[in-house]
């Protein structure tokens, strides 16, 4: 028995890489939900503006290193967010006048829009690998570790290493700031109350006086922003691969439905409800259970619920879990 | 000098068929109107076209000696109307007091003074104010919506069936806050059900019948006159 390798060993393969990836997950499923809230569709095109978002960092992050500019441990990718953001944000602003802006026009269909957007999303996605062809790229610099396994071992006389990224710090620390920052403007401004006020009741919101485009817009921004980061943040953790993105669509519209789709507050708790069970799910648990039996008790199979090529299932059962029993999400959102 | 004249209004919704077919309505400053009669007969539809929500073919609608027959709802709200739609008429997820806010979005000023005289009217909306609008009773929803509307400063304030769905005692307290609403000087175009009640408190009571006048005069003429109360009033 021994709790304590027990409990690094499962922290150092489950806690921190589902805490990370929950957190990007949370922040593509608040631009998915936004959409939901204010436009009214499911936008299948998200998972390409994160693509999008995340080369344009990619690039401006290489300009800057052939410049020599760093952030010295941190990656130089952060300097470059901000210009991710606001390309996204002309790319995501384009898109609406030049598209969506028609379909609201004659009030078309949410389903329409929700095929409207499948166009979008392949448009994009040809633009990206225009762009930045399909290989894997690594754009994260600075210091790989903020914990190394080798300096944990040797500090604390455990077995188990426990290793954290610095990425994967960046990534809390800057959702944790994202997220506060899009709760206080929605909460606080009155912009953003009228942003959730259209989302309650367009007719009423109308009667009030509040703008519809000036609405539209402002989501407009909050998603590029919010999908840019989400992006970004998964490129620096993971790599950059253009395709991964379309993948990443599936777990973030499950994030979003589960949490109640048009509620932040539920898109975050469903980003972090998906990642667990991925990760958790597809975890190989034999070595933590070895430390936690006796000796002879040790399990031969890898005690590995789900292999990793079934992850996205994972996403898409529990989904059916939760609209089969609350259909409206762990918080009240909206049905669908 | 009339306040709110619409006249010899006809029309109906989109290109469908005529619902109104020649109504006329006015209010006085600071008067109570109210539109009874019975099902289908074009009151909720009379009182939409009063606030732009459906195209006209003939008539015109004058607020203050003005002509806004042309008008969208949204620049009626900033001529001095208000409207509080019978259903969907709050931001369930918000605070009470942003919906106040949300009332108020068109104005630039300071808001805080309105605020007050509306919590001083609904003393309940002051004690839900931190409260979701959606987690209210129906009686408390009605006064945040009638709340929010009276938060533009309106000089007429139009209700669509505010007591639709809530007890006879929230009713009778809804009446009384209405009638402290037009002792400000606010006229009231009202949409009610509940006709005999509704009356009571009318200076005007117009009877339509097939999206027409059929009857107007005083609330308390009309509530003596025999052939109203038989035919719709329930003897």
């Amino acid at each position: 028995m021994d709790i304590l390798n027990a409990l690094v060993a499962f922290a150092n393969f489950v806690l921190i890489p589902a805490t990370a990836y929950g957190a990007q997950l949370a922040l593509g499923a608040l631009g998915v939900t936004l959409i939901y809230g204010v436009l009214r569709f499911s936008n299948f095109a998200h998972g390409e503006t994160m693509s999008f978002g995340a080369m344009v960092v990619v690039l401006v992050t290489a300009l800057f290193q052939s410049w020599g500019i760093s952030l010295g441990p941190l990656p130089t990718a952060l300097l470059a967010l901000p210009f991710g953001i606001a390309v996204t944000a002309l790319l995501l602003l384009t898109t609406d006048r030049v598209v969506y802006k028609f379909y609201r026009k004659v009030k078309a269909a949410p389903v329409m829009l929700v095929i409207v957007s499948t166009g979008v999303m392949f448009v994009m996605n040809g633009v990206v690998r225009m762009v930045v062809g399909t290989e894997d790229r690594r754009f994260a610099d600075g210091a790989r570790f903020l914990v190394n396994a080798r300096d944990f071992k040797a500090w604390s006389g455990l077995d188990e290493g426990l290793a954290i990224k610095t990425t994967q710090v960046i990534t809390v620390v800057v959702a944790l700031i994202t997220v506060a920052a899009l709760f206080w403007f929605l909460n606080k401004t009155r912009t953003g109350k009228s942003m959730r006020a259209f989302s309650d009741n367009e007719d009423l919101a109308l009667l009030s006086g509040i703008n519809p485009e000036r609405v539209v817009t402002i989501t407009w921004l909050l998603v590029a922003a919010l999908a840019t980061i989400a992006g970004a943040l998964y490129g620096l953790d993971k790599s950059f691969k253009p395709f991964i993105y379309q993948q990443l669509l599936l777990p973030v519209f499950a994030a979003a439905i589960v949490g109640g789709i048009g509620n932040p507050l539920g898109a975050i708790a469903g980003g972090f409800v998906i990642a667990f069970s991925e990760v958790t799910l597809t975890y190989a648990f034999k070595k933590v259970i070895t430390y936690l039996s006796p000796d002879s008790w040790s399990p031969d199979g890898l005690v590995q619920l789900l292999s990793t090529d079934y992850k996205f299932a994972v996403s898409f059962a529990i989904l059916i879990i939760v609209l089969l029993f609350k259909p409206t999400g762990l918080f009240k959102g909206q049905s669908i | 000098m009339t306040f709110l004249h619409a006249s010899e209004m006809r029309g109906g919704y989109g290109s469908g068929a005529d619902i109104l077919h020649g109504c006329t309505l006015t209010v006085q400053k600071g008067e109570i109107a109210v539109i009874v009669g019975p099902n289908g007969a074009g009151k909720s539809t009379a009182m939409k076209a009063v606030f732009g929500m459906l195209n006209l073919r003939e008539g015109h609608v004058h607020l203050g000696g003005e002509d806004i027959t042309q008008l969208s709802p949204q620049e009626r709200v900033y001529k001095g109307m208000g409207f509080v739609p019978q259903t969907h008429n709050i931001f369930p997820t918000m605070t009470v007091r942003e919906n106040l806010e949300m009332g108020a979005f068109i104005r630039n000023d300071d808001i805080e003074e309105t605020i007050e005289q509306v919590y001083e009217l609904f003393p309940a909306v002051k004690d839900k104010r931190n409260q979701n609008a959606g987690e209210l009773s129906g009686g408390q929803r009605q006064q945040v919506a009638v709340g929010r509307a009276l938060m533009t400063q309106p000089k007429l304030l139009m209700l669509d069936e505010p007591t639709a769905g809530v007890s006879p005692i929230v009713m009778d307290e809804l009446f009384d806050r209405i009638i402290e609403v037009a002792r400000t000087g606010i006229s009231i175009l009202m949409v009610e059900q509940n006709a005999r009640q509704a009356l009571e408190i009318a200076d005007k009571g117009y009877v339509l019948v097939q999206g027409a006048n059929a009857y107007t005069d005083t609330g308390a003429a009309l509530l003596a006159n025999p052939e109203v109360r038989r035919t719709f009033l329930g003897g």
